[in-house]
């Protein structure tokens, strides 16, 4: 079937992967952008506004907007997620204002050429974090780090996500199951997906060529998750925070890149 | 994309198999062998054992589907 095929893993080439580090430099500037703005009294559809005009003024395409969801009738309808306290991800810029003491969580996306870029990361907002809630951010960035180390010619998905899931059980932290990394490219989501966590399958031998998006999503409390009503927001069931760190990487012989960077 | 003679079911994941197949227990209590429809992969939704889900069957052969939606 072809939705079958198109599904399939792709290996690319260094001049593929020299086109996707410009898309994802892009995706970096957005994130590094958000940041010097979010402040209290911004609104989150303010920040969006930001990212759409910087992604097109590169040249790009913001990925996430008009993305088909569930309901084919509510496509996702911003350039950026910007996801708050107990939202996970997927949460939909507005009128809402950036006040102190929030945990904001950025997802970026852009296609340029072709190729895509996506990366996230999670702000506090304020000078001194509570202890719980600093851990929490510096942890589940921790483990990106981490599953990114074990990403390399040789091992296996599994290691990934056992490596990502040895930061987080030692902390505590709830480890999310529902969503997952993946495959990266000319398409934003590819085989494989790349779990936080052991499945018990090995998975698919990384090789040079390889792109993957390595996203942890860890909580203070449980991995259960909801979707609210607007049909997009992914919060925790439970109510608990939670943070979120992605990078796309790609996998070459002589090592390991980060392509979200500047 | 949808076969129009599709039939949809409800069901309970009860085993994730290899190449992202999963068997399947419906209401009914027969169980299929199901994949994953593209639309829900494209959200990097994972689906785990005891998730509900829904299933769309070929009138031609019971014992199969497609997961085109994770319930809850």
């Amino acid at each position: 079937m072809a939705v079958a095929r198109a599904r399939q893993i792709t290996v690319k080439s260094p001049a593929d992967i020299a086109r996707m580090r410009r898309a994802g430099r892009v995706v970096a500037e957005v994130l590094a952008l958000v940041e010097s703005e979010l402040r209290p009294g911004i609104t989150t559809g303010e920040l969006d506004r930001l990212a759409e005009r910087h992604i097109r003024a590169a040249g790009a395409i913001p990925s996430f907007k008009g993305y088909p969801g569930n309901n084919p009738r509510k496509p996702f309808p911003a350039s950026i997620c910007i996801s708050i306290d107990d939202e996970i991800v997927h949460g939909i810029p507005g009128e809402r204002t950036i006040r102190p003491g929030m945990v904001v969580s950025i997802d970026a996306g852009a296609i340029l050429d072709d190729w895509h870029g996506d990366a996230a990361r999670t702000f506090y907002v304020g000078d001194e974090p509570p202890t719980a809630t600093r851990a929490l951010i510096e942890g589940t960035r921790l483990a990106m780090m981490a599953g990114i180390a074990a990403a390399r010619p040789g091992n296996h998905i599994e290691d990934i996500g056992a490596a990502v899931e040895d930061i987080a059980a030692p902390a505590g932290f709830g480890v999310i199951r529902h969503y997952v990394g993946h495959g990266i490219g000319r398409r934003m989501h590819e085989e494989p997906q790349v779990p936080n966590y052991r499945t018990g399958w090995t998975g698919r031998k990384l090789e040079a060529g390889l792109c993957l998006a390595i996203e942890p999503m860890f909580t203070l409390g449980s991995y259960e998750t909801k979707t609210l009503p607007d049909g997009w927001t992914v919060a925790t069931a439970d109510g608990s925070l939670a943070a979120h760190f992605e990078h796309t990487i790609a996998i070459t012989d002589s090592g390991t890149e980060i392509l979200t960077t500047v | 994309m949808a076969k129009k003679d599709a039939i949809e079911v409800e069901g309970t994941v009860i085993e994730p198999l290899p190449n992202t197949m999963f068997a399947v227990e419906l209401e009914n209590g027969h169980r299929v062998l199901a994949h994953i429809s593209g639309k829900l992969r494209m959200n990097f939704i994972r689906i785990l054992p005891g998730d509900r889900v829904r299933v769309e069957l070929s009138p031609y052969d019971l014992t199969r589907g497609r997961i085109t939606y994770r319930l809850k």
